[in-house]
């Protein structure tokens, strides 16, 4: 095969797959359109549970893009080679994600056509607003961070941008945790756990993530990942996944504990239908488990098994999400204590929830948008990793 | 005051300081008057609710239905509909106790829907009252998720057939407003109203900052209490008998 004809082809194939995010992009405005024209009506979501499948996709794209960078910091902060080749791959992939879960948070807002208003009303005691604040600042920053890691003439400030991107990603990463975290009443939420929590998911999500486009890219590039680095990667990955397990496990513990929040985890962990088999069979068994023994068992850990683990990981952070917030709200508010409650608004019941085509269809537009972000990011920019100098350098050590 | 006496020294011209002093009396007595009029909004009122849950009947709704008519709003069928007040039914686990009771909006004097709205829509007037500003909302619901007591309700659809006293819009939040067009009229609230009607007088409307009212002498002289006092949100609307 000639060099033209490659080119060509290669061409077609990325018209192809652009033509194919820009569709679902496409499918996601119809989704919005529809929760637009006609209001949150034509979405699951209702009184109680106001936070629906929306919110699932766009918490998992902005946790993700946290984590994506969390390979350049690796990088450029922990001077780690082989991550820091990648650290362009990873800054394109969290931009991505990050415009594709805000561009989900925004649509599904009741009026999204007063967003500009969330930039000139400011109110400095809601996590919310410093979020929007923590989002732009994450854009700007990525950007840079771009930058400096693929100018030559930049080179010198990649650390210094490096370390400011590690500071920004934790804070904002417990930001997102925070959201969760001040909202005091809720027994699924009140918990200083969340934070932290949230930023090592963020690890185990965009390490996942980042796994996945790279495997594509040298795929797409015909090309085999150094078994060397694969090896380095998929334990981090799965050191990443098991430390996950731990603090989810340590927020359920905790709340176990509280006599008064044993109902709820009983509802999440136990009794909740959904909720409980999402939790174990989703998170746990599909999300946790079986990734963590397609890297760990011997014989295993090749480049399928750590597709397929970080395909799994990724299943299962939207299974972990979709009980944390959907399973979070519907377990009713403890208004009375001590006291059986009913009314004509849900007070004493578990709330009911069937997500809607419209609201899926927006969420799978958000992905779409970080996947198109991506795609052509990793066209015009060099953002193959090439390991071949960090293998020889290596080699002659 | 330091600033005011020094501007006065610095100015020459005496007819000028004349004339800013007779600006600065008639203002005064401007706003004297002002504070007194009925309808103005002072923190030195705290507008609130004190609610008998001994003399609230199980099976009356007429409250629910008397805001929902003051406010425009269809009686709720779905679990998307608004409902700024609500009935609910109570039984003490441990004695079997029955009872049942209004909620709605507590009016807390530190509200964490204030706390967490990033627009600053959700906001609470000088006396008390919390409100939504409806052209600053922008339908985030986090208010929704932070509020204690489960009383702001987001609209999701188009409505129709709106009071041009209490305006409303899809994709907004919502809740009781302590009646804010009556109130400021120097009236009482639909509920309450309706209850008295009733002849239950289970719902007392007042101001909790003057000793001389009602409100005030009934929570001075029987034991009431805030619905989760634990979490210090000071309410505004306080209950009896629970």
């Amino acid at each position: 095969m000639s060099s033209t004809s490659f080119s060509r082809n290669e061409s077609r194939y990325f018209y192809a797959l652009a033509a194919l995010g820009l569709f679902i992009v496409f499918l996601g405005y119809l989704g919005m359109h529809q929760m637009e024209e006609h209001g949150h009506i034509v979405s699951g979501m209702n009184n109680q549970i106001v936070w629906g499948l929306p919110h699932v996709f766009a918490i998992f794209m902005i946790v993700a893009a946290s984590g994506v960078l969390n390979i350049g910091s690796i990088g450029t902060v922990f001077g780690q080679a082989p991550y820091k080749i990648r650290t362009p791959l990873a800054a394109i992939i969290a931009v991505g994600l990050l415009a594709g879960g805000l561009a989900v948070l925004m649509l599904d807002l009741g009026r999204p056509d007063r967003i500009i208003i969330a930039a000139t009303y400011f109110n400095p005691t809601s996590v919310f607003a410093w979020n929007i604040f923590l989002y732009s600042g994450f854009f700007g920053l990525a950007v840079v961070y771009l930058w400096t890691s693929m100018e030559k003439r930049m080179y010198v400030w990649s650390k210094p941008v490096g370390l400011a991107m590690f500071a920004w990603r934790v804070i904002l990463t417990s930001g997102t945790g925070l959201i969760f975290a001040f909202l005091v009443v809720r027994q699924a939420y009140a918990s200083a756990l969340l934070p932290p929590m949230f930023i090592v998911l963020s690890f185990a999500w965009g390490m996942a993530v980042f796994l996945l486009v790279q495997a594509a890219m040298f795929a797409w590039n015909n090309k085999i990942l150094d078994p060397a680095i694969l090896k380095r990667m998929k334990n981090l990955l799965g050191l990443f996944v098991i430390s996950s397990l731990y603090l989810v496990a340590a927020y359920h513990m905790t709340n176990l504990y509280f006599a008064k929040q044993t109902g709820f985890e009983l509802f999440i962990l136990r009794d909740g239908g959904i909720y409980p088999m999402m939790f174990w069979g989703g998170y746990i068994l599909i999300g946790s488990l079986i990734p963590a023994a397609l890297i760990y068992t011997p014989g295993l850990g090749g480049t399928k098994s750590v597709v397929t683990a970080s395909a799994l990981v990724v299943f299962g952070s939207f299974a972990l999400l979709y009980v944390f917030i959907i399973g979070g709200q519907a377990y009713p508010l403890s208004i009375f204590p001590g006291y059986e409650v009913s009314s004509s608004f849900g007070d004493g019941q578990i709330a009911k929830y069937i997500p809607s085509l419209p609201e899926a269809l927006l969420g799978f537009g958000g992905l779409a948008i970080a996947y198109l972000i991506t795609l052509i990011g990793t066209r015009v920019f060099n953002t193959m990793p090439h390991d071949a100098a960090v293998v020889a350098a290596k080699n002659d050590a | 005051m330091n600033q005011a006496n020094l501007d006065n020294k610095t100015n020459a011209d005496p007819k000028t300081n004349l004339d800013r002093r007779e600006f600065l009396t008639k203002s005064s007595i401007g706003l004297a008057g002002l504070a007194i009029a009925p309808g103005m909004i002072t923190n030195k009122v705290r507008w609130g609710m004190l609610i008998d849950n001994n003399q609230c009947e199980t099976g009356c709704n007429d409250c629910v239905t008397a805001c929902n008519t003051e406010n425009g709003l269809a009686p709720a069928t779905k679990p998307t509909d608004a409902q700024w007040i609500r009935k609910v039914q109570l039984r003490d686990t441990l004695t079997d106790r029955v009872s049942s009771l209004p909620m709605m909006c507590q009016h807390c004097e530190h509200p964490p829907c204030v706390d967490v709205c990033p627009t600053q829509a959700s906001f609470k007037r000088a006396d008390g009252i919390v409100l939504v500003d409806k052209h600053i909302c922008i339908g985030c619901r986090y208010c929704v998720m932070a509020c204690p007591y489960q009383a702001r309700s987001f609209v999701h659809e188009v409505l129709t057939d709106q009071k041009t006293e209490v305006p409303r819009g899809k994709g907004t939040v919502e809740s009781c407003t302590l009646c804010v067009h009556r109130v400021d009229k120097g009236e009482t609230t639909a509920c309450a109203e309706a209850c008295s009607k009733a002849g239950h007088n289970a719902i007392l409307f007042g101001d909790l900052n003057d000793p001389e009212s009602a409100i005030a002498k009934r929570i001075r002289s029987v034991a009431s209490t805030q619905i989760r006092a634990d979490l210090g949100l000071n309410t505004g609307v306080r209950y009896e008998g629970i």
